[in-house]
């Protein structure tokens, strides 16, 4: 399939209409004429490149849309190239030829390309070339006509888009070059779309009527929204035995995305628990275990956010090949920097406080106003930008079920960091040291361990898992001196909910009310649902005036 | 007695003298200048917006000075922090009026922060320019609004996409306060003067600073499954865009099937944001940083020169606060003296170059005359123009689409001079009795 | 000399002080705004007299989260919201007061109602056009709420953190309430553009006079009421409760009815806060309820000093006067100020400015009850007094050996 024009020089682009000289443009053609002689295929090639010269003359969308029509009517494979960097925004002309290009961003300058070989052809300053702008109407139109080329590309891929493509935009000219593409068609899989799309196509076609039947009933069979939306649609014109058959198509596709719908919600509120499990949990140490009010966790969450930037800025800029590892290396890093803070803050201050929980409040809510203050000093009041790596990005399905890999991630961390938090409680040296020193201090004292380093210790460590969780929540929310602020409350809701004190509690109590929350949401929309989530916590704490898993023995009745 | 005046006492009045003699320590400076008062929160929710254009200030003041002041004097600024606090900004803003006696004031982002200070300028009739896109349904003698009416960003950009990109179905999805909920009001109304069904609208409102979108995005997608085209129409407050729009790309919505188009997302916000999936959504302002004129480039680059800052982003509120600056110290050239009252004389029919290659005036429902552009949004996080009015557009106070104003309007010269004229009355005050 | 003396004569005198100059100050302050021209030395600005009148509100709503936190040992982290209760019922008020002057000239509905296409005043707002109603409204509402969720709560004995955060909690979804506009209290612009109260322009410079004045007085009666209860033998009831509440219910008393009457009358001061702000600031808004202003109150009444009355008072004029001071001078800089204030406050004055000043006194006083060992007068070195005991820690489950006055490490 590949033109053996590929490879020709971009001389012939001087067919466009610049102004060349007229020996240049002689000779030009000249060598072009040469071209024709020596390859059949690039007849179609010059007649291309006089199609795609006319970009540059294009005023306006509609202009630039009759041209991509143009080479679309072609029909020849070759004209992706140009369309599909039409449609990323990577098509330019040069203002001094008009000659139209593929450019891509070096710098200052745009390398050029061939717009149908994409061989190289040199570099122009931006001010020297324009941009052949696009639009969302125009990429649509782009997209169906590239599902049309793409058809009877050799991947397979390419087939199962182009037919997606013509799934959600039905033709009724579709189907023949359907029909063919499905006789020709050896994987199952691409198979099947394939004729999902001719049904498509045939629903808006002049087929006979038991045709149509037969397509709504594949279409019915898909399921999905894009289904049901393409029915719905349809069954507005419809008529008769059609309308019919759409109409209870539609129905039972209703019923059962309704099912889905609700493994969707569940769905969500294990992601809405594990972010606030992820916020809570290091709270659940400096406050559950302590009993510090630490009203400056939520900028410890800030600051493992802010090390996330800080790291993903340095790789951006020296080692751009590590950015999908960019998390990795800033976990640990965010965990020593908030861990290091709250050691600080330990040391510094809340040593002095213990045996006052509720001046601990104070001091940590000054604390926390200073380190808000401190970062937007740094680094500026606005949202600093964190990406996502390529594998956080995107979504998979499983049925009518959309998972966006961030979330799974996140969700899957968040377990992962409560189970090695547990670990570290129940089965290390250091963690009975922490328990035996909230159980009773003075006792655990005499035992020898000593309990101010434990209580540094311990801070350190919430502060710490604090700090990682802002690496996982850099990847949903914005990365600004007020991120703190958003979780504080949530955090000591799920906190006093679960049972102070108590870890696999504040588990229970992130995961239930993450479920609970997104439950009422439909009904009560998103205001209202966390004002019910509210009043719901207030009146269980009435009822379970310690929280979900109250913590038993004698330090707690005190 | 007397003694435990002299000292318990001094507690009670230290404060309070404490705070008299600190406030009024900066009107003890040089008289000669000419005093502008700054009133953007540094700290707080909103810091993330307005101190980008606290710096904006600085920076025309600079400029001023440079070219020699104004009436012979400089110019000094005045910043305060009202730290995102409502009650704060009426504290503020009459502290600068009353202690500082500056000439006018630039500020304030949130309609609830104007709704705030403008009894205080009422009272101590000041000058105050409002940089920011608003709901409208005001026109106060003491306030020049620099910022967009709905008419000058909502309604062009759901004409675009009603014409442009054959839209059928709409969500009008926005953050719960006045702004969205006025807006959508008039946008509704608007969309089904255009024949849309009630069924084909729906409306959302969320939370301040929302961060979970999983479900709402999901609605949306729902939503737009409906065999019509379908396109969002966001009033989403600043902050909750962000986790928005990470949800949109994440969860594949993109802009060729389901366009969102946004009114409080600049350049500001998406420099935040990896802007990648993205492209192709849409944003109507009335100036983009990516505006190609030579007004544009040459604020730019003094713009960088002076935040050392090659990668410095502008937007739309700071052109308003560059329109709004020119235009006061045009009015004040022009009146020969910076006395509010002569200003608000002078002002109205002051014309000055926008960024955008137009001249703008101010009219005499103290709101001006504007572009409007459509842009989508790009990988590097630009917006490119796709479509823009014609003309300029005049910012209409009272809007055409409800039915309580639709008979008023403000035409603050001499003889009128009235806020709330209804011409169906032919009475300045509303509605009247009825 | 003579001072010292009458201090060391005990707090009650410390009151009667505070209440004369509250009055006092009622009466100069308008005089001398109104009445001293205002070229005068003695004149004091209509800027100030708005700024200090604001002050004192605050004041007033520390000394109701002092009764409560200072004598009762509940740590109320919602009490904001008892302020901007009383501040949501005087601002109807000042609404319907508009009348037809509101920019639709609809005599019936607020602005915000009108543009939202509102056809009709939705019930909660009947009554709102008189006075007395508002007025009732102001005590009612936040005392209602108050003595619901005290009641729910008390009984159930919810105590020490648990409390503060469900306090927390209730005001963070009065915060969400009250920012929906479908609520009809304006959504997130709240009630603003006050005409008049009782038929006097609320812009004017007498209106606001008489505004200082009435605050003043409020708080000095607030001051007068505390004082009443807690000196009382109910006081006593409440501080035993503070300090062992298991030993007094064993005792046999109620100890969930102590903290409900202290919890409902302290609402009830905190909404006359409110209700005396809004007409001064000139607006209210949903903002008044975020947690993290009811936080500041706290602070408030912890560098005054808790459980000392006069301390809150202090406490509030000062860190808000330094807000105002330092918003205007380190505009880029003051929260690095106000949040080392807190921390400072915590660590070096853990009994906040009054106490610091106890202690200097206490100290003084044994000096001079050593050299002088005069019969007749009270020479307990630490005199009964109402400030805070020194094991003052509220009960929690926390209630570990008390820290000391001074900064002391861990154990």
């Amino acid at each position: 399939m590949i033109l053996p024009a590929l490879r020709c020089p971009p001389l012939i682009l001087s067919l466009s209409k610049g102004h060349k000289s007229a020996v240049f443009a002689f000779l030009s053609f000249f060598l072009s004429l040469l071209v024709v002689f020596t390859s059949p295929a690039s007849a179609d090639e010059a007649a291309l490149r006089a199609i795609i010269a006319k970009f540059a003359a294009a005023q306006n969308f509609k202009a630039t849309e009759a041209v991509v029509q143009e080479l679309a009517a072609t029909s020849d494979p070759a004209v992706e190239r140009p369309l599909a960097a039409l449609a990323e925004g990577d098509l330019y002309f040069r203002k001094s030829d008009s000659a139209v290009f593929i450019g891509k961003e070096a710098g200052q300058a745009i390398k050029l390309a061939d717009p149908l070989t994409s061989a190289e052809a040199g570099e122009e300053p931006k001010a020297a070339v324009t941009k052949i702008k696009v639009n969302n109407a125009l990429r649509r139109s782009i997209r169906d006509a590239l599902g049309g080329l793409t058809l009877g590309s050799p991947d397979a891929n390419a087939r199962i888009a182009a037919a997606d493509t013509m799934f959600k935009t039905p033709v009724a000219a579709n189907v023949e070059a359907l029909d063919a593409a499905i006789a020709k068609e050896t994987i199952g899989s691409v198979k099947l779309k394939l004729e999902q799309a001719r049904a498509s196509s045939v629903l808006v076609s002049d087929l006979p009527e038991d045709e149509k039947l037969a397509a709504i009933d594949v279409i019915a069979g898909i399921g999905s929204r894009d289904a049901l939306s393409l029915l719905t649609g349809y069954e507005t014109g419809a008529e008769g035995a059609l309308k019919d058959a759409a109409s209870a198509a539609v129905a039972s596709m209703n019923s059962t995305l309704a099912l889905w719908a609700s493994a969707q919600n569940v769905w969500y509120g294990l992601s809405l628990g594990s972010v606030l499990l992820l916020a809570a949990i290091g709270l659940a140490i400096t406050f559950g275990v302590m009993g510090v009010i630490n009203m400056a966790h939520g900028e410890m969450v800030m600051l493992g956010a802010y090390t996330t930037f800080i790291v993903q800025n340095i790789i951006r800029t020296s080692f751009p090949g590590l950015f999908d590892w960019s998390l990795a290396i800033a976990l640990p890093l965010a965990f020593l920097v908030s861990g290091a803070v709250g050691l600080a803050i330990e040391r510094g201050i809340i040593r002095f406080l213990y045996g006052r929980p509720l001046e601990t409040l104070l001091a940590t809510w000054g604390v926390s106003l200073i380190l808000q203050q401190a970062v937007r000093s740094i680094f500026g009041p606005t949202n600093r930008e964190v990406g996502n790596p390529s594998w956080m990005s995107g979504a998979f399905d499983i049925g009518e079920l959309s998972v966006t890999w961030n979330r799974l991630w996140i969700l899957a961390f968040s377990l992962a960091v409560f189970f090695l938090l547990l670990f570290v409680m129940k089965r290390t040296s250091w963690g009975l040291q922490m328990r035996a020193v909230t159980a009773n201090r003075r006792m655990a004292s005499s035992m020898g361990i000593r309990t101010p380093w434990v209580d540094a210790l311990t801070f350190a460590l919430g502060s710490g898992i604090a700090g990682i969780a802002g690496v996982a929540l850099s990847q949903i929310d914005n990365v600004s001196p007020n991120l703190g602020q958003g979780y504080i409350i949530d955090s000591f809701m799920v906190v006093v909910f679960g049972g102070v004190g108590n870890l696999w509690g504040t588990l229970v109590g992130a995961f239930s009310l993450g479920v609970l929350n997104k439950f009422l949401e439909p009904y009560a929309g998103a205001v209202l649902g966390k004002i019910l989530v509210l009043v719901l916590i207030i009146l269980f704490i009435q009822k379970r005036p310690r929280g979900l898993f109250a913590l038993k023995g004698r330090a707690v009745e005190a | 007695m007397r003694g435990t005046f002299s000292t318990f006492g001094k507690f009670l009045f230290a404060s309070a003298v404490a705070a008299g003699l600190g406030l009024a320590t900066p009107a003890l400076a040089q008289e000669e200048t000419i005093k502008v008062g700054v009133l953007h929160s540094l700290s707080g929710t909103m810091a993330i917006s307005e101190t980008t254009l606290k710096d904006t200030m600085l920076f025309l003041i600079e400029e001023q000075n440079k070219k020699g002041g104004l009436l012979g004097k400089k110019l000094e600024a005045v910043v305060v922090d009202p730290a995102s606090d409502w009650p704060l900004f009426a504290e503020k803003a009459r502290e600068l009026i009353a202690v500082d006696k500056v000439s006018a004031v630039f500020g304030c982002w949130t309609s609830v922060s104007r709704k705030s200070v403008l009894p205080v300028f009422e009272e101590l009739n000041s000058v105050l320019f409002y940089p920011v896109q608003y709901e409208g349904e005001e026109s106060q003698r003491n306030v020049f609004y620099t910022g967009a009416a709905p008419n000058q960003q909502a309604i062009p950009a759901v004409d675009y996409l009603m014409n442009e990109e054959g839209v059928e179905r709409w969500v009008l999805a926005g953050t719960d306060y006045v702004y969205p909920q006025t807006t959508n009001k008039i946008l509704q109304a608007y969309l089904e003067s255009k024949g849309v069904a009630k069924e084909d609208i729906m409306i959302n409102y969320t939370p301040f600073g929302h961060s979970d979108w999983q479900t709402i995005v999901t609605d949306i997608k729902n939503f737009g499954s409906a065999g019509k085209k379908t396109a969002v129409v966001s009033t989403i407050n600043g902050d909750a865009n962000v986790p928005f729009y990470k949800e949109l790309g994440n969860q594949g919505i993109k802009a060729e099937d389901i366009p969102v188009v946004a009114f409080s997302v600049g350049e500001e916000e998406l420099a935040g944001l990896d802007t990648a999936p993205l492209v192709g959504h849409l944003t109507a302002w009335n100036y983009f940083q990516s505006v190609d004129t030579p007004e544009n480039t040459a604020f730019i680059d003094a713009w960088r020169a002076f935040t050392k800052n090659d990668k410095r982003v502008t937007n739309d509120p700071m052109e308003a606060h560059v329109i709004g600056f020119n235009m006061w110290v045009k009015a004040v050239e022009k009146a020969g003296t910076t006395d509010p009252d002569a200003v608000i004389d002078s002002i109205i029919g002051v014309s000055v170059p926008n960024l955008t290659g137009d001249l703008s005036s101010m009219m005499p429902n103290h709101h001006i005359t504007k572009p409007v552009l459509i842009g989508e949004i790009q990988a590097d996080g630009q917006m490119e123009t796709v479509w823009e009015t014609s003309g300029l557009v005049v910012g209409d106070e009272w809007s055409d689409y409800l039915p309580d104003s639709k008979d008023l309007i403000a035409d603050w010269r001499a003889p009128l001079s009235c806020g709330n004229f209804n011409v169906a009355t032919g009475k300045c005050g509303g509605k009247g009795i009825n | 000399m003579i001072s010292g003396k009458f201090f060391a004569a005990g707090s009650d005198r410390r009151i009667f002080v505070a209440i004369v100059l509250l009055v006092a100050a009622a009466i100069v302050v308008p005089v001398l705004n109104v009445a001293v021209p205002a070229g005068s030395a003695f004149h004091v600005p209509p800027y100030m007299v708005a700024l200090v009148g604001k002050y004192l509100c605050y004041a007033l709503l520390a000394l109701s989260l002092d009764l409560v936190w200072g004598y009762c040992g509940i740590l109320s982290l919602g009490h904001g919201a008892f302020f901007a209760l009383g501040g949501y019922a005087m601002g109807m008020y000042l609404m319907r007061q508009i009348g037809s002057r509101g920019v639709y000239g609809n005599p019936d509905l607020p602005d915000f109602m009108v543009f939202l296409n509102w056809k009709e005043l939705p019930w909660f707002w009947y009554g709102f056009d008189q006075f007395w109603f508002a007025a009732l409204m102001v005590m009612l509402v936040p005392g209602l709420l108050a003595l619901v969720f005290g009641w729910f709560a008390f009984r159930s004995r919810v105590t020490g953190v648990y409390l503060s955060i469900i306090t927390q909690a209730m005001t963070y979804a009065l915060l969400l309430a009250f920012f929906r506009n479908d609520m009809g209290f304006g959504g997130n612009n709240g009630l603003t553009d006050f005409k008049d109260i009782l038929g006097f322009n609320v812009q004017a410079n007498a209106t606001r006079s008489a505004l200082f004045a009435a605050s003043a007085i409020a708080l000095a009666l607030g001051v007068f009421v505390t004082w009443l209860i807690v000196s009382s033998k109910f006081g006593k009831l409440l501080i035993a409760v503070r300090n062992a509440e298991s030993r007094t219910r064993f005792l046999g008393w109620r100890a969930e009815n102590v903290k409900l009457f202290a919890f409902t009358v302290s609402a009830v001061m905190a909404g006359i806060a409110g209700a005396l702000y809004v007409p001064q600031v000139g607006i209210i808004n949903p903002g008044e309820f975020d947690p993290g202003n009811s936080i500041e109150v706290v602070v408030w009444t912890a560098v005054g000093g808790r459980g000392t009355i006069v301390g809150p008072i202090i406490g509030a004029l000062l860190v808000n006067a330094g807000k105002s001071w330092f918003t205007g001078a380190l505009p880029e800089l003051w929260l690095f100020a106000l949040g080392g204030l807190f921390v400072a406050v915590t660590l070096f004055l853990p009994k906040g400015i009054v106490g610091l000043w106890d202690q200097w006194r206490d100290a003084r006083a044994q000096r001079q009850v050593s050299v002088a060992a005069e019969a007749g007068t009270d020479i307990d070195p630490t005199p009964p007094k109402i400030g805070r005991a020194q094991s003052g820690a509220p009960t929690g489950e926390w209630a570990k050996p008390s820290g000391g006055p001074e900064p002391q490490p861990a154990e």
